[in-house]
Parts: structure tokens; sequence; C-alpha cells
């Protein structure tokens, strides 16, 4: 079973990297809703999806963020984000897998995928 | 919700969004009577006792004069359909604690899924609140409190990724070592 012992490892670790991570106005910005619709429809394990890409592809121009409602229920999971310079991008009716592709295709190669997007 | 943890989610970014520094999470689960109490506890902003009665019935009352919100509705509705009840007490300036009875063995009951996810979920959206959850059954109980943690972390954020996962696990592995076998 997991112990603190076991943290204590992680974190003499993550003291000896280096965090080259930025915040600067140049970040992309990931933003999941998570309000009462958000969580009914699956957003919790969206966010921890894209937590784990950004994570371990150790994307440090990236900033994951949690919102309240977006006003679209009905289209909910819905994840925003925002590249520098470009349009925001919203997708939605979200999953973890659909996350993963989301940073493949649009974060790593800039390429939106249209098809998850929202259209009026 | 699927996800009783779900619902636990959701009423805490209430206290969150109440401003809350310390919020306690507390899950019983009493398997020799058959019961179960789901409460959530800060000290963040309040409401006043009109404020009570409008968000645990906001279709009944007729004073709307904010959007409806469906979280704490929707937790209500849960607990009486699964042969239990709700209950808010809440104070300004001092804090809310909402608290779910349930029948564990009721049909329609939703499983607690991941609590683990749960939490790490609210340490992310707001790493300076303190999180501490009370996991007790038939007289066992598991702590989990970010003070402690943090503690441990020596000054490394608790909201980096591998950290968050870690947390989760161990508070999942920790749940199920202590409710052995039974299904929550
Ligand atoms: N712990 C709390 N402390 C203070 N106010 C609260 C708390 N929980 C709920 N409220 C108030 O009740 C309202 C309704 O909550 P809820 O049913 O979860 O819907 P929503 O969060 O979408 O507004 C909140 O907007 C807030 O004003
Ligand atoms: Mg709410």
């Amino acid at each position: 079973m997991k112990s603190l012992e076991e943290l204590q490892a992680i974190r003499d670790r993550k003291k000896a990297e280096i965090n080259n991570r930025t915040t600067g106005e140049n970040n992309i910005r990931i933003i999941v809703g998570m309000a009462t619709c958000g969580i009914a429809a699956g957003a919790r394990p969206v966010l921890q999806a894209f937590g784990e890409e950004i994570e371990s592809r150790k994307l440090e121009n990236v900033t994951l963020g949690q919102t309240g409602c977006i006003g679209l229920c009905k289209y909910e999971p819905i994840v925003e984000v925002f590249v520098p310079g470009q349009d925001k991008v919203t997708y939605v009716h979200m999953d973890a897998k659909k996350a993963r592709e989301v940073i493949t295709s649009h974060i790593l190669n800039g390429k939106p995928i249209a098809e998850y997007t929202y259209k009026e | 919700m699927i996800e009783l943890s779900l619902n636990i989610l959701d009423i805490t970014y209430n206290s969150i969004r109440a401003g809350a520094k310390n919020i306690d999470i507390t899950v019983r689960a009493d398997f020799c009577t058959d019961e179960m109490e789901i409460s959530i506890s800060d000290d963040g902003c309040g409401m006043s006792e009109e404020m009570v009665k409008t968000v645990s019935d906001p279709f009944t009352t007729t004073r709307t004069t904010r959007k409806v919100g469906m979280g704490i509705p929707l937790f209500k509705m849960y607990a009486e359909m699964c042969g239990g009840a709700l209950r808010i007490n809440s104070e300004p300036g001092v804090g809310t604690t909402i608290a779910a009875t349930m029948k564990i063995s009721h049909i329609d009951r939703p499983p607690m899924g991941d609590l683990g996810q749960t939490m790490t979920t609210l340490i992310g959206a707001s790493p300076a609140t303190e999180f501490k959850l009370n996991f007790v059954s038939d007289g066992k109980e598991y702590i989990f409190d970010t003070k402690e943690i943090k503690e441990t972390l020596d000054g490394v954020e608790i909201e980096n990724v591998e950290i968050l996962s870690f947390l989760r696990e161990m508070i999942n592995e920790n749940i199920e070592n202590l409710i052995g076998g039974k299904i929550l």
C-alpha cells in the first residue's frame, strides 16, 4: 500500500528536478468546465487525462485550469483551449480519450480537431 | 451522477467558492447497520436561513432572484431516493455543513466510485485550501489530511500531477484496505 515514505521519495526526486515551467503570456491554456452539469457528464476523468498528458509529455508551456458553468449544459463535458494569437477553440462532449487526442493533434501539432468542436 | 464521489466533488466546490480555508469531508459506512453518511463541512461564508431553504428546494421557493443551482437538490434527491435525508446546517460568517444519509444496500444508490480522484481534483482546484477526508467504517478510520501531506512535501507543490496521481492511489488503496472486500 502507498505510504508517506514513498511520497518522500517522490518529493526528493521533484526537488532535484529543474522546473522549467513557464507562466508567461505565451502559455497555452486548457480549461475544463467543472460545474454540476459538467461533473455529471464526465468532466472529472477528462481533467485527469489532460493532467496526465501534460505531465508525462512535459508540456511546460501548457497550463490546465478548472472553471464553473460555461453555459452550454447539454454539450458537457466542455473544454476550452486558448492558444495565444488564435481564436478560442471549444470542445464539446469530451471524454478522456478525446482529451488525449486533443493533446496530440491540437496542442502538439497545432491542428484543432474540428469534429469535436462546438458548432452552433 | 453515476458515482457518489462526483456529488461530493460538486458539493465541495460550493465550499471552495464560499471561501473556505478548511474543508472536512467525512464518509461513514456502517455495514452492520446498513447506514452510510456523507458530510461536507466548511468554514466558508455560510448562508442565511432563507438561503438554506431556497437552495435545498429551489422549485418550491417563490422568491427566485438568482439562477437556480442543481448541485444541492440533486444530492438531496439521491439521499431521499435511497432511504435517507439531506441536512444543511449553516451560519453566516461561520460555515456550512451538508450531510446526506443513505441505506447502503438501497438498489438506487450509486456506488462511491473514485473518491481518490475527487480529492485530488479538489486539491488541484484549490491547492491552498486544507482538505481532510475522514473515512470511517465499522469502527475503523482512515484520515487523509492535506496539512500532513504538505508537511511531508516540504515545499514541493501538492498540485503537481505526479503527486496528485500518487495521492489518488494512496487514498483509494487505504479505503479499499479499510473496508476489506466490501463494496461501497
Ligand atoms: N458551503 C456553502 N457555503 C456558502 N454558500 C453555499 C454553500 N453551498 C451552497 N451555497 C450557496 O447555494 C447555492 C446553490 O448551490 P448548488 O445547489 O450547488 O448550485 P450552484 O453551485 O450551481 O449555484 C450556491 O450558489 C451558493 O450561493
Ligand atoms: Mg454547486
